[in-house]
């Protein structure tokens, strides 16, 4: 177990003008399980980054000291381990057993010691298959569990996890959450933004002030009690916050898209589905059941294998309109809002629909201008969509379905890693487009989100489902 | 999803489990005194040399077939390419088509390059079709002392190689869903397919260096010498199949320069 102390510990990349974390005094003791707080841009991600040795030293301008059981941490690498965000990217290997074994490869471990240490590593995190289980097949909860094993088989004094669970479903995000809880013997730093899970897991929380400092350090029912409104309103998911719900006072129309029994081959049994003008329609169901399938089928994006899709009063499925067509009708927003950017500039990304549309030059301006103070990106106009936050491109990506003014709007994962600011923006927005007579249908894993704001729920199984009422829904 | 070259033959056949260094090596010294020469026979003999072996390497011929449809396919291009454009039109004429006249001379032209391709194309077809990339990267490391930073990573990046057939489907429907398609201008197509390709690009990129980042703070940069947990080594055997793979080429070659149709490149 290793002892973590800075003295005004501050980083600035190279080529920026903002210090990324400053003024950060902290004492973390051996075997101390601490969560790390902050607003979005607090510098979390970069505190953690310089503990796992990872900010070499020409890549920007540090202050103060930062030590790992009195090392500087590039000289002390062995001592922390690092789990990141996105399972894909931090497994190495074909098999699961090899990946784990990476490490120590790495580090010279003699060979003989090695697989003990790796089906060691796999037992602590609970990992349920064999060794030569491909690391391909892994849901994303037992690639992160890989991930972690990967990093507990080098015995690391302190161990840092960057928001470990933030690309995951819940049923992946318990999984992870149970392996953490078993490790007893190293010192743990964790950020994660889904606080009321994280704090069966910590005795301590650290709130970093953006701009510098530490605002609050102690324990958890102490800096919520003293903190807890400010955190909520800069976005934290402070426990015990809750959000009245945003339901429909009118009933919604005849359906907007309706599909008949539409299957994919391998990917989503029969559904028959339909969204009215004036409702949200929540899909929820099991990874794997065909929820973003149903999404790009409803979305006029995907050809169903089987069954048809009518909307609009066209004669022609949505999947056969022209792109140009569809996006005045339907507008798709997709997970990852980065897939969706066709320019360099966000100015630009508002302007391609309504310009496909054949708008006016001042229409589009004035289109550009309204959705840009609408979803507070007025500052960014000029940047790249690509250098966005998650929040910002989130924001973006919605923005831009609005442009061509569509009334039905399909959003898969629309809330999913989002900070409890813009999640609020989101779900108020989201309301008011229903209430002006758009139909919302959105693919969710969040609860939150569903007893918020959804007016209808269409529980996707693995099994072949029908809709029950398709017209009506219940009342909360 | 599956690796596009996972092994899909029998791993204990004689051949199939040698070093994946000897395996490579043997291809290659086999195959490359072939290109010496422009006479069809050297890669007859050859080929069937090859086909003798497959059932050592553990492989179905049905199998070699499904794994060397590109070699077919670029096959045929060769012949349509030489009755095109050939400028020995010599021989009997088979098929009278103007300036396209097929002779007997057109037809053993594009044979001999036919079965060159072919006589070349295989024992790489094999390596592979009976290889594990992962054993091939540490025999690599550990036997030819190639650098496992090279090796390694290009393993890791190799993982990530079916991600993009994903991503690319996802990014041609966001595009159609923002309104963006071509319709049936041909200009607008190709600007479409450039805008996407350089959106995986970015993304991939993304992923690489993510992926570096995490490889390095597991100690992949750490200048300790890396121990091997997957043991491969070079034996007699290993040495025999290299050696073996000598003999066989510079026996092919005998018989023809013995018949007189050897034909140097230069």
């Amino acid at each position: 177990m290793s002892e973590v102390v800075l003295r005004g510990f501050g980083w600035r990349h190279a080529g920026r003008r903002a210090w990324a974390v400053r003024d950060v005094d902290l004492h973390i003791a051996h075997g101390e399980r601490v969560l790390l707080l902050g607003p979005s841009g607090a510098g979390k991600s970069t505190l953690l980054a310089a503990l796992a040795g990872l900010l070499p030293e020409d890549s920007g301008e540090a202050e103060g000291t930062i030590e790992i059981d009195g090392l500087d941490p590039r000289k002390a690498r062995d001592r922390a381990g690092i789990v990141f965000q996105d399972p894909q990217t931090q497994l190495v290997m074909a098999r699961s057993g090899d990946d784990v074994a990476f490490g120590l490869e790495n580090r010279g471990v003699p060979p003989a010691q090695i697989w003990p240490r790796v089906s060691d590593a796999l037992d602590r995190v609970g990992f349920p298959y064999p060794i030569t289980r491909s690391t391909a097949a892994l849901s994303g909860g037992e690639a992160q569990r890989l991930a972690l094993a990967g990093v507990l088989a080098l015995r690391p004094g302190v161990l840092l996890l960057d928001e470990p669970t933030a690309n995951l479903d819940p049923a992946g995000a318990t999984l992870v959450r149970e392996s953490v809880s078993g490790l007893t013997d190293t010192t743990m730093i964790l950020v994660e933004h889904r606080v009321a899970e994280a704090l069966p897991l910590v005795e301590r929380v650290v709130v970093l002030e953006p701009g510098g400092g530490i605002r609050a350090d102690g324990t958890p029912e102490m800096v919520f009690a003293a903190y807890g409104d400010r955190l909520a309103d800069e976005g934290v998911w402070v426990p015990g916050f809750t959000i009245p719900p945003l339901k429909s006072a009118t009933a919604a129309t005849p359906d907007l898209v309706r599909a008949e029994a539409v299957s994919v081959l391998n990917r989503l049994a029969p559904v028959t589905l339909g969204v009215g003008a004036g409702e949200v329609l929540a899909v929820t169901g099991p990874n794997g059941a065909g929820k973003s399938t149903l999404a790009l089928i409803i979305g006029g994006l995907l050809a169903p294998s089987a069954g048809r899709v009518r909307g609009f009063g066209d004669a022609k499925p949505p999947h056969k309109w022209r792109a140009a067509t569809l996006t005045g009708r339907i507008g798709s927003v997709f997970q990852n809002p980065e897939h969706q950017f066709v320019t360099s500039r966000v100015a630009d990304e508002l302007a391609v629909g309504p310009r496909r549309l054949g708008r006016s030059p001042t229409a589009v301006a004035t289109t550009v201008s309204d959705l840009l103070e609408r979803l507070r990106l007025t500052k960014l106009a000029n940047a790249n969509p690509y250098t966005l936050s998650g929040g910002e491109a989130r924001r973006l990506s919605v923005a831009t379905a609005l442009a061509t003014a569509p009334r039905l709007l399909v959003l898969d994962e629309p809330t999913f890693g989002q900070d409890r600011r813009t999640w609020i923006e989101l779900v108020t927005l989201l309301a008011t487009l229903r209430d002006d007579g758009h139909g919302i249908m959105a693919v969710t894993h969040d609860d939150d989100f569903v007893q918020t704001l959804a007016d209808r729920t269409f529980p996707l199984g693995t099994a072949p489902f029908q809709d029950p009422l398709p017209h009506r829904r219940p009342r909360p | 999803m599956t690796l596009a070259f996972q092994p899909v033959a029998d791993p204990a056949a004689p051949l199939a489990r040698r070093n994946p260094v000897a395996k490579l090596a043997a291809a290659l010294l086999f195959s490359l005194p072939l290109i010496a020469t422009l006479d069809p026979l050297t890669p007859a003999i050859a080929l069937a040399i090859e086909l003798a072996l497959v059932p050592l390497f553990g492989l179905r011929y049905a199998t070699l077939a499904r794994r060397a449809w590109p070699v077919l396919v670029a096959s045929l291009g060769l012949l349509v390419t030489m009755v095109l454009f050939s400028a020995n039109r010599s021989g009997t004429l088979l098929l009278d088509l103007g300036p396209f006249d097929v002779t007997t001379g057109v037809l053993m032209s594009a044979l001999g390059l036919i079965l060159r391709l072919f006589a070349v194309a295989v024992p790489g077809v094999l390596v592979f079709a009976t290889t594990d990339p992962t054993d091939l990267a540490d025999a690599l490391v550990q036997n030819a002392k190639a650098p496992a930073r090279f090796a390694i990573g290009a393993l890791a990046a190799f993982r990530l190689l079916p991600l993009l057939g994903a991503e690319w489907q996802m990014l041609t429907l966001a595009r159609r869903a923002r309104g963006v398609d071509a319709g049936r201008n041909p200009v607008a197509a190709l600007r479409l397919f450039v805008s996407t390709a350089f959106a995986l690009l970015v993304g991939a990129l993304r992923r690489g260096g993510r992926l570096a980042v995490a490889m390095d703070a597991r100690g992949f940069d750490s200048g300790i010498p890396r121990t091997y947990a997957r043991r491969q080594s070079f034996q007699r055997a290993d040495a025999a199949l290299v050696a073996g793979a000598v003999l066989l080429s510079a026996l092919a070659l005998t018989v023809t320069i013995t018949l007189g149709l050897f034909r140097p490149i230069i």
